[in-house]
């Protein structure tokens, strides 16, 4: 009977594991909303600042008195980066806090690993980050960029106005950088660039050492045609890109680097001034001179005690389905997910860029797209803005498989891949 | 015959820990699927598959702790065996999806179609029956673990170096994963399963249906481990942790001793993963990180290396402080992750087991000194 | 081109001290000087051609202060001034003369703002306006403008120029303008031809872009064939050069991982301890030099280009002050159980991470290059970066300063001592506790000073470390355990295989193959490249 005392501890912790978490939630006088932002591990370095704006958002709406006339409780979990425990976490809000929605998620890895989770019990996630697109679920809102809603413009914009003719598109080895290039490849060819003038190049996570790409796309661009880089490259491995493009003296006059990840958080850690000009296409600077954008500005430097802490188009998305949710659930009166997801259809918030923001049927949002130029002090001056707004596109009609798939979550379609083709929900069909 | 062998190993702390898996077994899924949900004895499905979850590191751990605890190798690789069970048994549930996959279609994942691979590589063939995949959860990490084992034994490359090679190649694997052009799904992996052997992957009862599998595999692997620790050959391989040149110089062949150790450890490992995979929903190259095969290290040296009930523990432990932290204090968790490493290193030797076993040694030298104290008294007083 | 932003700047300071306010100007420069206050930019780049055009080189400036983004519109008036920040507002002076106007609240002004197109147009217009400076820098400077503009009414201004010069590798730089503006003319064949021999003479990259251009445009067949050949000539050149650059670049990697693992090779290599907390050393590093920047910054600014030097040895001290505290605390309970440290640093390495995000926040710190290492020289076929260089020569540096320290002072011979054996060492009288925690700390120390050298090219983030600590450890055990010379080939070795690799297999199959690469290696050696033995080795 040596060893009955430590593992009658086992059999104890399992069971009080197991009561612990069985103990049904106690009466609701609150509503609760889940945060699920990595707070720790390598991710931390972008999510933590999703986690403030959330609490920050929550604590304002409950001195505007709550929603339906209940305070909100924010829950806070910790994925830690880790892509199983996403999942996990999720499973916890859902079933343990009970929570009416759920704001989270960075990766597209760690919404992939939350997705059957969210569709399993019928939870509401809202997605804050640009993303590749190819996916609409009836459970998810996507309020950051598809493709097209950042993409495109950006490419747009470089060939109008900076005579564009030869493209380096660089990424880190991983799905969105993989699906926004082969959408861009695809794009390009439809406008007539010839595959000798596109070069792509992809790099693994978190790559430090940049000398002999950026080497390559000096060569790249002496073929005596206006070249561009369109970049794809993942957070991390920013820094030391940019700071390879300085040393070797690529200036954007010469070529110009645009990129879809890099926002006035990465460039917080970078000296901007030999970047000056280099470009980014995001939905949302923190340069953008509007009432509303200087007042959340205010708020949030404020809530965080630090007057120099900076703004991001990520935190935006956030704002925006923050308060879609907010006017969705007072206009089912519940915050049942069913309810929701048919109310918040046709919701429209302002967005802090001066106009609104509408949720389409396709769970996707109307943003502008802004294209902004680095400043010496890490900020953006914005250079350009489409005049309308853009619906994304969660199924680009430039890859072969899914340009005949819609999504239209209203009844009676409700469906997230119909095949306008052969008139059927579930994708191509066999 | 083969079951006294088997069981002839098991000792109290082994038959404790069987019989707390058995009533696990039993009780968790009468709890979760029968117990009406108000009932306080109602357990949840999040509280199922966390268990379950912690089993497959427990059996991790376990397959840990058999070399480094009784082999002296400690690998800082395991995780790549682990997830490469997890990995066939992923490819397995992949190609279950069928055309229920978001582009319909039936024979590519999702993630092929849409960066247009036109047909499904050669590797990927033969992962739609389960047999074959089951077969290769196991051969696969048990392969990769006989060649990698076979160099490197036979080269004598031992403590350190082979620990450091061992992180080479699991994060060789991490970094070859990651490629989207090997077909594994990249950095998101394989994920959004709907069916195993042909239940829904998302029904209660195939919950409690893969947590009792996962307890039995845990069962069957420790009764395995301690049969075979507590063998003859066991005691090779503990000499051999000890004092490998002595053995070989007594005429043993260490390298085959070793091998053998190291290939049922990583097939085991293998199972593991792939018990993993369909409980938590998704593998992905993380799964091989250099960081994630040291934890499981730390599980083992949490609970008492050289003790499987020890390893068992200390996984099961370990998890479900990492579970209760990240809900509840997620700031402090990586502080007292790091804190708890630190401390049981100074302090706990030889983990928890070991603090137990040291206490009841005190304890026992105490009552018998007293005993013998009050002897020696006894006789001092008797006239 | 690479400081001509700076150099212009200091350009134009000369300009403006040199220069009495001039009397009288063009009579409509003012009137011009007003025609930028516009928010449109394609009427702002008529603007700024019609500047241009006067030629008067009192423009520069006011070009110059555009370029730099101190232009701005005085919301009340309409006017142009210059504006520099003074405290909350704004001190104003006039773009031309630079007279003083006065002080402004912080919303009286709106910048003029530019994008790419219109830093084109000024660099062009400056180019074409500073040939005559009497600084060298700024006309060789203006030579390149002009080279990259190819604005063909700069030929002129060039001819002029070049005549005057007296400086032959400026008056060279001109011709090569001269050269690519002619070649975007319709100037007669003959001239054309001259000037692609004067362009394939340059022998480089922008030289090979420039022939590209014509190449790709209408010109006459002789033309276009001169061209193709020297564009032949060019490329065969740079190819030569490549293995060069290749052989630079593993060169510097290799240093990178040397700086990286040389002070594990003294933790890990001489005293057997398996330092996994390394990386957050190099981390701390990291952002000790941000924090003596950060002083820098707030006190004496002017002084910028020396707080690399100064955060040298407060990374060292604070780096090292902290291993010793971790060698006292934690490490030396531990001895002769190197995988339990293993486990124990490990943890610590964990609790550094989030102490220092819980401190500094998660994000990442800026950490700005001196000017001594910003930019960039060609030397032949080759561009060498001047950051890299400094950190090539300081990993060097530090290298040998180790050795010596190892070989030549009393304290690098106890460590000797007690690495070979402890007990005798203690027992002629070395303290070996406290040789043990200064080992340490100079390890840590080591590791704090490469984290100075790493913020200036990678992330100063909580997660620093953590990149390195593996390549650290291939480096070290595939040198050989214990021996600094197995490091330092270890590192050059590794650093130049993966970027001979780079090329042909892409970054990521590069690495993995280096690190199959090791695991065979290790297989054939199973100590390392430089394996020690006798006695110590099985100890």
């Amino acid at each position: 009977m040596k060893a009955s005392y430590t593992m009658g501890a086992v059999a104890g912790l399992a069971i009080y594991a197991a009561s612990g978490m069985a103990v049904p939630a106690l009466a609701q006088d609150t509503i609760k909303v889940g945060i699920l932002h990595s707070l720790s591990g390598t991710m931390a370095i972008s999510e933590t600042t999703l986690k403030d704006v959330m609490l920050m958002l929550v604590e304002e709406q409950n001195k505007k008195g709550g929603v339906l006339g209940k305070k909100l409780e924010a829950v806070v979990v910790d994925p830690a980066s880790n892509w199983p425990l996403f999942a996990e976490k999720a499973r916890e809000l859902l079933t343990k806090d009970k929570v009416a929605a759920v704001f989270g998620c960075w990766t597209s890895v760690s919404r992939k690993s939350v997705l059957p989770v969210f569709e399993e019990l019928n939870g509401l996630l809202f997605y804050p980050v640009q993303y590749e697109g190819e996916e609409s679920s009836r459970n998810v809102f996507y309020t950051g960029a598809a493709p097209n809603q950042q993409a495109i413009p950006a490419v747009d914009y470089l060939a109008e106005k900076e005579k564009v003719q030869r493209w380096v598109l660089a990424g880190t080895d991983y799905v969105y950088p993989r699906t926004t290039n082969k959408i861009l490849e695809a794009y390009l060819k439809s406008k007539g660039v010839k595959s000798e003038d596109i070069l792509i190049n992809y790099t693994p996570f978190g790559h430090a050492d940049w000398q002999s790409i950026v080497a390559d796309i000096k060569k790249f661009g002496s073929a005596g045609k206006k070249t561009a880089v369109v970049s794809t490259i993942n957070g991390d491995a920013n820094v030391p890109f940019y700071k390879e493009l300085g040393n070797q003296g690529i200036k954007a006059t010469d070529i110009p680097v645009v990129a879809f990840s890099v926002g006035e958080e990465e460039l917080a850690g970078i000296d901007t001034k030999p970047l000056i000009g280099h470009l980014a296409a995001w939905n949302y600077f923190q340069s953008v001179s509007t009432p509303e954008n200087e007042d959340f500005i205010k708020k949030w430097q404020a809530f965080t005690k630090n007057p120099k802490r900076v703004t991001n188009d990520p935190m935006e998305a956030h704002v925006i389905g923050f308060n879609m949710w907010v006017k969705a659930v007072e206009k089912a009166g519940t915050t049942a997910p069913d309810a929701v997801i048919d109310s918040i259809i046709g919701v429209s918030v302002p967005n802090l860029s001066g106009g609104y923001s509408a949720m389409m049927p396709n769970h996707h949002i109307t943003k502008p797209v802004l294209i902004g130029e680095v400043q010496d002090n890490g900020q953006f001056d914005i250079v350009s803005k489409t005049p309308g707004l853009v619906v994304g596109d969660e199924w680009s009609d430039y890859l072969p498989d899914s340009k005949d798939l819609i999504s239209d979550w209203r009844a009676p379609m409700s469906c997230g891949n119909f095949n306008v083709k052969t008139g059927k929900c579930g994708g191509k069909g066999t | 015959m083969l079951t006294r062998f088997l069981l002839a190993g098991l000792d109290t702390k082994a038959w404790v820990l069987l019989s707390v898996l058995a009533v696990l077994a039993v009780a968790v899924p009468f709890m979760a699927l029968a117990v009406p949900p108000t009932s306080p004895w109602s357990l949840s499905m999040l509280t199922v598959t966390l268990l379950g979850k912690y089993f497959c590191y427990a059996l991790l751990a376990l397959s840990l702790d058999l070399v480094w605890g009784y082999c002296g190798i400690l690998s800082l690789g395991h995780g790549a065996f682990f997830a490469l069970g997890g990995y066939a048994m992923g490819m397995y549930l992949m190609r279950q999806i069928g055309s229920r996959g978001v582009y319909g279609n039936a024979e590519l994942p999702d993630f092929m179609v849409f960066l247009n691979w036109k047909e499904l590589p050669w590797y990927w063939h033969g992962f739609d029956m389960f047999p074959f995949a089951a077969l290769m959860v196991v051969l696969i990490p048990g392969v990769l673990a006989f060649a990698f084992g076979w160099f490197a034994f036979r080269s004598r490359v031992t403590g350190v170096y082979l620990s450091i090679i061992t992180q080479a190649m699991t994060f060789a694997l991490l970094l070859a994963f990651f490629r989207n052009d090997m077909g594994f799904g990249g950095n998101n992996g394989l994920t959004d399963f709907k069916e195993i052997l042909g239940y829904d992957i998302q029904a209660p009862a195939t919950r409690a249906g893969l947590f009792v599998a996962t307890v039995v595999a845990l069962a069957i692997g420790y009764i395995l481990a301690s049969a075979v620790v507590s063998s003859k050959y066991g005691k090779v391989l503990v000499a051999v942790r000890d004092a490998e040149s002595r053995v070989r110089f007594l005429g043993y062949d260490v390298e085959k001793v070793k091998l053998f150790a190291w290939t049922l450890s990583a097939c085991m490992a293998g199972v593991a993963g792939a018990l993993y995979v369909p409980q938590v929903g998704i593998i992905n190259p993380s799964e091989f990180s250099p960081a994630a095969s040291i934890e499981a290290v730390i599980w083992v040296a949490v609970g008492g290396r050289g003790t499987l009930a020890g390893a068992v523990l200390g996984a099961v432990i370990v998890n479900y402080g990492k579970t209760w932290f990240t809900g509840v204090l997620p700031e402090v968790w990586l502080f007292a992750l790091g804190g708890l490493f630190v401390l049981v290193t100074l302090f706990l030797p030889k983990g928890i087991l070991g603090l137990a076993g040291d206490l009841r040694q005190r304890l026992a030298a105490r009552r018998s000194r007293a005993a013998a104290g009050s002897n020696a008294a006894k006789e001092a007083t008797a006239p | 081109m690479r400081c001509t932003i700076r150099r212009l700047l200091i350009a134009a300071a000369l300009l403006i001290a040199a220069l009495p306010p001039l009397a009288a100007y063009a009579a409509d420069l003012p009137a011009l000087v007003r025609g930028l206050g516009v928010s449109n930019y394609d009427e702002l780049d008529k603007a700024i051609a019609k500047l241009a055009e006067t030629g008067d080189p009192a423009v520069a400036p006011v070009l110059e202060a555009l370029q730099a983004g101190d232009l701005n519109l005085r919301k009340s008036d309409g006017a142009v001034v210059v504006a520099k920040r003074a405290g909350s507002g704004w001190d104003l002076f006039d773009p031309l003369t630079g007279a003083a106007l006065g002080p402004a609240e912080r919303s009286a002004v709106e910048r003029i703002r530019i994008n790419n197109a219109l830093r084109r147009s000024l660099g062009a217009a400056l180019g074409a306006l500073t040939l005559m400076s009497p600084d060298p820098a700024v006309r060789r400077s203006a030579a390149e403008a002009v080279f990259k503009s190819r604005d063909p009414a700069g030929i002129e201004i060039l001819d002029r120029a070049i005549a005057k010069e007296t400086d032959a590798g400026i008056r060279t730089a001109m011709q090569r303008a001269r050269a690519a503006a002619v070649l975007n003319t319709d100037a007669p064949e003959a001239e054309k031809l001259a000037a692609i021999e004067i362009i394939a003479a340059r022998g480089d990259r922008d030289g090979l872009g420039l022939l590209n251009t014509v190449v790709n445009a209408t010109a006459p067949d002789a033309v276009k064939a001169a061209a193709r050949e020297a564009i032949g000539a060019i490329e065969h050149r740079l190819a030569l050069w490549a293995a060069a650059q290749n052989l630079w670049y593993g060169l510097s990697l290799g240093s990178v991982l040397l700086l990286a693992a040389i002070g594990l090779a003294v933790t890990f290599g001489v005293m057997g301890v398996i330092n996994m907390a390394h990386g957050e050393m190099v981390m701390i590093g990291a952002y000790s030099t941000f924090m003596v920047q950060e002083m820098f910054r707030a006190y004496a600014p002017g002084l910028f280009d020396l707080s690399i030097l100064v955060a040298l040895p407060v990374a060292f001290v604070v780096a090292g002050g902290i291993g010793i505290i971790i060698e006292r605390g934690i490490i030396r309970w531990l001895y002769g159980r190197p995988l339990e440290t293993l486990l124990a640093t490990w943890g610590l390495s964990l609790m550094l991470q989030q102490a220092v995000r819980s401190l500094f926040g998660p994000s990442n710190r800026e950490v700005g290059a001196p000017s001594w290492m910003s930019g960039a020289f060609e030397l032949g076929g080759l561009t060498i970066t001047y950051g890299r260089l400094w950190i090539v020569v300081f990993a060097f540096a530090v290298f040998a300063a180790l050795l010596v320290a190892l070989r030549r002072t009393s304290f690098g011979l106890q460590i000797r001592a007690v690495t070979q054996n402890r007990r005798m060492a203690s027992a002629m009288g070395i303290r070996t506790p406290q040789v043990d925690a200064l080992t340490f700390g100079l390890g840590s120390g080591i590791a704090g000073l490469a984290g100075v050298a790493l913020s200036q090219i990678d992330n100063v983030s909580p997660n620093l470390g953590q990149g390195y600590i593996i390549d650290s450890f291939m480096v070290v055990v595939f040198g050989g355990v214990g021996n600094l010379w197995g490091t330092l080939v270890g590192a050059l070795t590794l650093g130049t295989i993966n970027k001979f690799l780079e090329p042909y297999a892409g970054a990521v199959l590069g690495k993995i193959l280096v690190l199959i690469f090791i695991i065979l290696f290790i297989q054939r050696r199973p100590r390392g490249l430089f394996a020690l033995r006798g006695r110590a080795v099985e100890a």
